[in-house]
């Protein structure tokens, strides 16, 4: 190891070495969020390898998977990536939806986009927050979630639960949103709305941010597809790629209708960006400061998508349809469906052996991926660079170790 | 105090003045601890505010303000712990290293006209060395800890605050240079007047100056965005990880006395001093240099201004730290290196020649009478040298000793 | 390009590799030979037509009953079903590609079935594999650091076979 790190010629050579020490950071430190363990080995403050150690929070969910109908399953998946449990739920609900050829009713479509994207926005604020706490400013964190939490009102009005939901599920929703809801979120989206200016003058505009998140962590376009990094890391570098609009045909025709742009700088310029703060000259494009800049757009982009999908929803007329039966049998087959998450491309993979319990349920993780090339960025970077772009992968060790 | 005890008490030399260093101690020492602990309750509250959030409200009844309290006394019965590898003596000596250096910094500070434990006549200096020694537990603690957290803590902490020590000597000179003493007494009582008499508006460059020392004291007593010995994100608590309970709250209190420090220092130096932006004392004939009990009476509101500008700058140093990202050491390194000190610099000549060109600094003759200008600027046959003449009549002395330095005091340049 | 005309033409380019396909399933397969994996997949990932650039995931399906009664009444032999998904950012396709192993080497329990590591093609493979073998216990020829990477280290079995038996305890801390 020691030897393939002295062979790298992107490692920065110094005349004067110390002693090289390998520090343990985590599973208990604050900015490893939650039990991530990277063992790094340093040469004073510089980072000269980090190898990440990942399983703390293991239960085998496929196993559990094995011995459960896809609706009992439903929670589970909540317990994977439990700041976006919604999508999550969407993601597994839509895998088994493909394998069974079963087609949601229209207004459960527009709820699912509607839950969904709302969703994203919540775990794009904790995202935010918790970044601006990995660079040691807390305010931003605080000002996130107070936020979060109006969201997560609106998510308890539907299910009861503020944190794992199992409200989307096969065959559409548990219940269809309670009445007046839609007027309390639209009353939300009007409140919020201002309020992210708020965050870009404190962070993505802040001169210290910028110093601390430009050009630090530059994940190239190419490593990132080969690392099979996906989401906002990925677009960050700009690949033009989200499966609202590339995925499968059951995924898109979700988002049939809606206007959103992908947000990935395409000729030096990010879609809508004359109304957001201008790239600072020090950024390059897939460097921390570009994932959260992503992150940040995408949280406009999700506000304009759900009150898209209020409208279409109010529109519907008639029932959302009952969900599936618990133990509808499953067919024969197998289905491996992505859904665009907050924190990236989620896949779900089922087998079906014509019992109502799968054969095989697996979760491909986005964090996984995202995370695994964590090394790749922190060679030869500071020891305080390596919580900043830790965070700017914005990973949640639920959905890695699963 | 001292002579009263030795004249009036007929008690013997060393009886009088330990017994006048033993009260001079307990007020400083109780003072700045028990501000230590308002601090730490209105850090609390600004960052709540700051933050959206009401902070302590229960404690002690109304906005918490038994809160520090309550946290001291958990902290007095947490269990003490050391790691097994930890170099005992070192380890417990760290906290109480800092916290000295901390508090015996306040020795020279005054609080107003001859409101000081010890005056002394290289004030400034003292004071500056001495806070400069926190750094040493600091380093204890992060060496004696054990934990690699805790010595890239020291190690942050070392490169800092040597660093820093730098451009905040070079632009503590600046007001030292324009009283024309080290004495902090001197140098408050030269700015008396109205607020366009503080060395904060005698010319441009103090005025830049000012800034410059903002950012350098706020970074030698590791305030964000420059706390990165302690960057509770990068290194879970840097030096302190491994401390817990009274030791800990130790370095807590050290980080507070230091900050009020700075500030007050900031005040006198720059700000005026005790002395109010309106000369009111004066304006109604008063003078804090006499002996009797108004003179008391107008020191003692000189005491209460200089802990309002003292505190105004703790609060600022709150302000900026629930708000900014921190710096990386580099970052930090470079701000000091490549920004601090070349800029000190610039303005300590630039400030030397506006003395010279203009003395009497940019508002000059407002407010005062011109012939009580006081400075003096005379270039001496060995280069350029500093000569302060005192006015005629000095001002009645009430401190414990009368004044050693001779009326005429060279620092030579 | 779709299809049965790019199935022709791996069929062509890789003689023997390919010996299976269903373009009917929903997720449209090709069946290799395991020994072959990493050339077939190096091929995927250079075609022009099709740049399978990204490995979205890999799984490993245990086709074994445990149950004897169950047992008698399937209709397939206990094996190991890897399972490639594949995914171009080019072409905004995916494909699927699958292999039979058997579930232990030579029949022989407790000796790993073995496939080439395709970590050479895709970097992102790494992690993949080794969550591969952890929980499924494959043995990937060629992988450079192949370890346990959820389980602990000293983790005995593979659980997601499905004749795992969690242990009874695990350094003292009941199990089971």
């Amino acid at each position: 190891m020691a030897q393939m790190v002295d062979d790298d010629p992107r490692i920065i050579e110094f005349d004067v070495r110390t002693d090289e020490m390998l520090v343990n950071m985590g599973p208990q430190h604050p900015s490893t969020h939650g039990v991530l363990r990277l063992v790094l080995r340093t040469d004073g403050e510089i980072v000269s390898q980090v190898e990440s150690h990942i399983g703390y929070l293991h239960r085998c969910a496929e196993k559990i998977g094995e011995n459960l109908t896809p609706r009992q399953w439903i929670p589970y998946t909540d317990r994977m990536d439990y700041l976006a449990a919604m999508n999550m739920n969407l993601g597994w609900s839509l895998t088994v939806e493909k394998l069974m050829r079963y087609q949601v009713s229209e207004k459960a479509r527009h709820l699912r986009v509607l839950i969904a994207e709302l969703g994203r926005l919540a775990s794009h604020l904790v995202g935010m927050g918790a970044y601006g706490l990995d660079l040691g400013t807390f305010s931003p964190f605080l000002y996130a979630f107070r936020e979060r939490e109006k969201i997560l009102d609106l998510f308890e009005e539907t299910c009861g639960a503020r944190l794992t939901y199992s409200y989307l599920t096969v065959g559409g929703a548990t219940a269809d949103l309670p009445p007046g809801w839609l007027e309390k979120c639209e009353a939300f989206l009007d409140q919020f709305t201002p309020l992210i200016a708020e965050y870009h003058s404190l962070l993505t505009t802040n001169a210290i941010f910028v110093k601390r998140t430009a050009a630090i962590g530059i994940l190239s376009e190419a490593l990132a597809i080969d690392y099979g990094c996906s989401g906002p890391v990925l677009r960050g570098s700009g690949v033009d790629q989200d499966l609202r609009r590339d995925g499968e045909s059951i995924y898109t025709s979700m988002y049939d209708g809606y206007a959103f742009e992908v947000v990935v700088q395409k000729n030096g310029h990010y879609p809508r960006d004359h109304a957001y703060p201008p790239v600072p000259r020090e950024a390059v494009v897939g460097d921390s400061w570009h994932r959260f800049y992503v992150r940040m757009l995408e949280v406009v982009q999700s506000v304009d998508l759900i009150r898209q999908a209020m409208d279409r929803y109010s529109a519907c007329r008639g029932p959302l349809g009952e969900p599936l039966k618990i133990n509808e049998k499953l067919p024969v087959g197998d289905a491996y469906l992505e859904t665009e998450c907050p924190r990236g491309q989620m896949g779900f993979y089922l087998v079906g052996d014509g019992t109502p319990i799968p054969w095989r349920a697996r979760a491909r993780s986005s964090s996984f991926s995202n995370l695994s090339v964590l090394h790749e960025l922190c060679r030869g970077c500071l020891i305080a660079d390596v919580p900043a772009i830790v965070g700017s992968l914005d990973i949640v060790m639920g959905e890695i170790d699963r | 105090m001292a002579d009263f005890l030795i004249h009036t008490g007929g008690l013997p030399d060393w009886i009088a003045w330990a017994i006048t260093a033993s009260l001079a101690a307990f007020f400083i020492l109780n003072v700045i601890a028990g501000g230590a602990l308002a601090f730490i309750w209105a850090e609390r509250k600004i960052a709540a505010r700051i933050q959206d959030r009401l902070g302590p409200t229960r404690t002690g009844g109304k906005f918490g303000w038994l809160q520090s309290l309550a946290d001291g006394i958990k902290l007095l019965t947490k269990e003490d712990l050391m790691p097994d590898g930890a170099d005992g003596l070192l380890f417990r000596l760290a906290p109480y290293v800092s916290f000295c250096a901390s508090f015996a910094a306040f020795i020279a500070l005054p609080f107003a006209f001859d409101f000081v434990g010890q005056r002394l006549n290289v004030g400034v200096f003292f004071v500056i060395a001495v806070l400069g020694l926190e750094v040493f537990g600091v380093i204890l603690a992060g060496y004696a800890s054990a934990s690699k957290w805790s010595l890239f803590g020291a190690m942050r902490e070392a490169a800092q605050v040597v660093s820093y020590e730098v451009p905040l000597g070079m632009c503590v000179v600046v007001p030292v240079m324009l009283a024309g003493s080290m004495d902090l007494v001197t140098i408050g009582e030269k700015q008396a007047g109205w607020f366009f008499q503080w060395y904060l508006f005698h010319d441009p460059f103090t005025f830049i100056t000012f800034w410059i020392y903002v950012t350098c004291a706020v970074a030698s007593v590791n305030r964000a965005p420059f706390d990165l010995a302690e960057a509770e994100s990068e290194l879970v608590a840097g030096f302190h990880t491994e401390y817990s309970g009274l030791r800990w709250s130790f370095f807590f209190m050290a980080e507070y006395g230091s900050m009020f420090l700075v500030s007050a220092l900031a005040a006198i130096l720059f700000l005026g001093g005790w002395n109010g932006p309106v000369p009111v004392a004066s304006l109604l004939g008063l003078s804090d240099g006499s002996g009797d009990t108004t003179g008391y009476f107008v020191r003692l509101a000189g005491c209460a201004n200089l802990m309002t500008k003292a505190t105004l700058g703790v609060l600022i140093m709150m302000w900026v730290r629930w708000t900014l990202p921190r710096l990386r050491i580099d970052q930090v390194m470079t701000t000091c290196l490549k920004y601090c000190t070349p800029i000190a610099a610039v303005m300590f000549v630039g400030a030397m020649l506006w003395t010279l060109a203009l003395p009497g600094g940019f508002f000059r003759g407002l407010g005062r009478p011109a012939g009580e200008i006081r400075e003096g600027w005379l270039l001496g046959p060995g280069g350029m040298s500093l000569q302060v003449q005192k006015n005629g009549e000095a001002p009645p002395s009430s401190s414990r000793f009368e004044q050693s330095e001779s009326p005429v005091s060279q620092v030579g340049l | 390009m779709r299809g049965s005309s790019f199935l022709e033409k791996a069929s062509s380019e890789l003689p023997g590799a390919i010996i299976g396909s269903n373009l009917e399933a929903i997720d449209p397969w090709i069946e290799v030979v395991a020994e072959r994996i990493a050339e077939v997949s190096q091929w995927l990932k250079k075609t022009p037509e099709s740049l399978f650039d990204s490995l979205e995931c890999i799984t490993a399906i245990d086709w074994f009953e445990p149950d004897a009664k169950k047992a008698a009444k399937v209709q397939w032999k206990p094996h190991i079903e890897m399972v490639y998904h594949l995914w171009s950012t080019v072409a905004r396709a995916s494909i699927v590609i699958k292999t039979n192993l058997p579930r232990w080497k030579g029949d022989v329990v407790g000796q790993l079935p073995e496939i080439p590591s395709v970590t050479g093609v895709w970097r992102t493979a790494d992690w993949h594999e080794r969550e591969v073998f952890d929980l499924s216990g494959i043995f990937f020829i060629g992988h450079p650091d192949l370890r346990r990477i959820l389980c602990p280290e000293d983790w005995v079995g593979y659980p997601l076979r499905r004749d795992y038996e969690m242990p009874l305890e695990y350094h003292g801390i009941r199990a089971r």
